[in-house]
């Protein structure tokens, strides 16, 4: 579905990413993981046309992103950035901007079917009930759930989300990584997802990239690329890895120094 | 949405019928004050009475240039406080009055306009502002990115400079020379040209269509540019056209009408609190009540001590700013603030 090829990118005449490959499936669950300054971020912003690589492409469907149109891109592609803004908006007036890509030119407002759409993409994330609500005046969690609405309004084939469990309690984190797999399970959708959290990543990714310095270090289902020398390599740290009783996936236990 | 669409066509009409009455009231106030029955008799009896030119060759031109150059203004505010995402943004912050001032004070000091005329002025005017224009946009673009926030600085920073090169000519003109740049730069809507109006007039009509087009753009542009960009806007072309449109509306209105300030600030924001953000109303309901405001300040500025006429920009100023503040104490809102 999406292809990095020999991508390398960065900001100015400092490079980030160097020679980035890599292949999305269609219908995978791909954890980006890494340590701060590893390059997530860079890459989601160069799979989101962002940025401009300084080689390589990127490849969706089988078109270079950058010779397609930013309505069709955004129409395919959907983004739940990092830190996600809140602004003086309606929850659903914001949800009904993720259906600005589908626009007419001399189309005023948005049509019955937007607003169905709209709507449907809250009751879904479960925040229909706070669509009067200003986005300013709702919770963390909930935000994080009204911006996955929109980018769902877009009717993407591919989401794309920048940490979305960052600053949230176990309750969201695991409310908003549940309807993420529902939507990648029961939908189709796919998704690319950076995350912090080792657990976590190992728990909802079916694989898993690892990013180091700019360059992927191990990639592949969260059993081979959670290797204790791997994982202290890449992170500086001690570690010990050990099954989730129940999921069996791997779980990473830190060893702190008394 | 049908609940929408409904609101704003009221709000519309409502504002429609506000700037008719204020041009109304307009048309009949003053130091002749003509009672509104008068008006239509005037017509049939056409061309010949006193009356009738005070209507139709003072008054009048007036108050379709207020209307056009408010209307600009408002219009160059919403735009520009839009792709800047800053509430103090407004038309003359970006250096393209400071040009156009100093266009004209060029002019009078070379004597241009006595050799070539009285539309010298609003030509050196626009001259100055587009030159400024160029400047600042030349400046902040690298490598096709209009770096938004270096726009913003370095126009505040030309409009100091043209400032100083302004205060410059005039403390080396001579006195009938600095009367006349005196009075240009306070700005006034007396201009005499029914050309230059009509020029004025399509300006502006012509600006807020164009800017429409952008309204979607606007609104996702509020969630940042990344994020319009995640929207599908082509964030390059919508923050340069925009810069244009918004750049030709102010160079115009300031060449016609000089420096009227606080009406692309304050109309914006009072727009925004009274009606709402989403810009497909903003756009059209800011270029109304810019004009019905500029109209009506006018109208202040030529009747309170008649038959002296005071600086329309100290009416806008003071009507504007106190409005302003008492709209903000009753409201909990700011652009972009909880």
């Amino acid at each position: 579905m999406l292809q990095v090829e020999s991508l390398t990118c960065g900001y100015d005449s400092k490079f980030f990413l160097r020679d980035i490959n890599l292949d999305v499936r269609p219908k995978e669950f791909l954890g980006i993981i890494g340590p701060n300054g590893s390059g997530k971020t860079t890459l989601l912003r160069a799979m989101t046309r962002i940025l401009k690589p300084k080689n390589g492409r990127i490849i969706f469907e089988g078109k270079d992103i950058w010779q397609m149109r930013y309505k069709e891109l955004a129409t395919r592609i959907a983004v739940v950035p990092q830190g996600s803004e809140s602004g003086i908006i309606p929850a659903e007036e914001f949800v009904l901007l993720g259906r600005t890509p589908y626009y007419k030119k001399f189309q005023l407002v948005e049509t019955k079917s937007d607003l169905e759409i709209a709507r449907r993409c809250m009751s879904l994330t479960g925040t229909i009930g706070l669509k009067d609500c200003l986005l300013s005046e709702i919770s963390g969690g909930e935000r994080q759930l009204v911006h996955i609405a929109r980018a769902l309004a877009q009717e993407p084939k591919l989401l794309l989300l920048d940490e979305p469990t960052a600053h949230l309690d176990i309750t969201h984190q695991v409310g908003i990584l549940d309807l993420i797999r529902r939507l990648n399970k029961e939908f189709g959708l796919t998704v690319i997802m950076i995350l912090h959290d080792l657990n976590l990543a190992c728990e909802y990714c079916d694989r898993l990239i690892l990013l180091n310095k700019g360059r992927i270090y191990k990639e592949g289902p969260p059993e081979e690329v959670m290797d204790y020398r791997t994982i202290e390599e890449v992170y500086k740290t001690v570690v010990v890895i050990k099954n989730n009783p129940i999921s069996s996936k791997p779980h990473i236990f830190i060893y702190s120094k008394r | 949405m049908k609940k929408k669409i409904s609101l704003w066509i009221w709000w519309v009409i409502l504002l429609c019928a506000v700037l008719v009455g204020t041009a109304l009231f307009s048309l009949c106030a003053g130091p002749a004050a003509i009672p509104a029955k008068r008006i239509v008799s005037l017509i049939f009896e056409g061309r010949g009475s006193a009356e009738y030119s005070i209507i139709f060759d003072i008054r009048l031109p007036r108050i379709v240039l207020g209307m056009a150059v408010g209307g600009a203004l408002s219009l160059a505010g919403v735009m520009l406080q839009g792709i800047f995402r800053n509430p103090l943004v407004e038309p003359y912050t970006l250096g393209i009055s400071g040009g156009a001032a100093l266009g004209v004070c060029i002019n009078i000091f070379l004597g241009l306009n006595r050799a070539a005329g009285l539309l010298s002025l609003p030509l050196s005017g626009f001259i100055g502002s587009i030159l400024i224009i160029l400047l600042v946009y030349s400046f902040s673009v690298r490598k096709g990115v209009l770096r938004i926030h270096g726009l913003l600085l370095t126009g505040v920073m030309i409009s100091f400079i043209s400032a100083s090169l302004i205060m410059l000519i005039m403390a080396v003109s001579r006195t009938e020379d600095l009367h006349g740049i005196i009075l240009w730069i306070m700005g006034s809507l007396g201009e005499p040209n029914w050309v230059l109006i009509k020029v004025m007039l399509f300006v502006s009509i012509g600006g807020l269509i164009a800017g429409y087009f952008y309204r979607a753009d606007l609104n996702a542009f509020m969630l940042g540019e990344e994020e319009a960009m995640h929207l599908g806007v082509d964030t390059e072309r919508t923050k340069r056209n925009l810069f244009i449109i918004a750049s030709l509306l102010t160079g115009c209105s300031v060449s016609v009408a000089g420096i009227i300030g606080f009406v692309g600030l304050v109309i914006p924001h009072l727009v925004r609190i009274l009606i709402g953000r989403d810009h497909r109303i903003l756009l059209v309901a800011s270029f109304l009540a810019g004009g019905a405001f500029l109209i009506l300040c006018d109208t202040a500025a030529r009747t309170i001590i008649a038959p002296v006429e005071l600086p329309v920009g100290v009416i806008t100023g003071i009507f504007g700013g106190a409005l302003f503040i008492y709209a903000l104490t009753k409201t909990k809102f700011i652009l972009g603030e909880k």
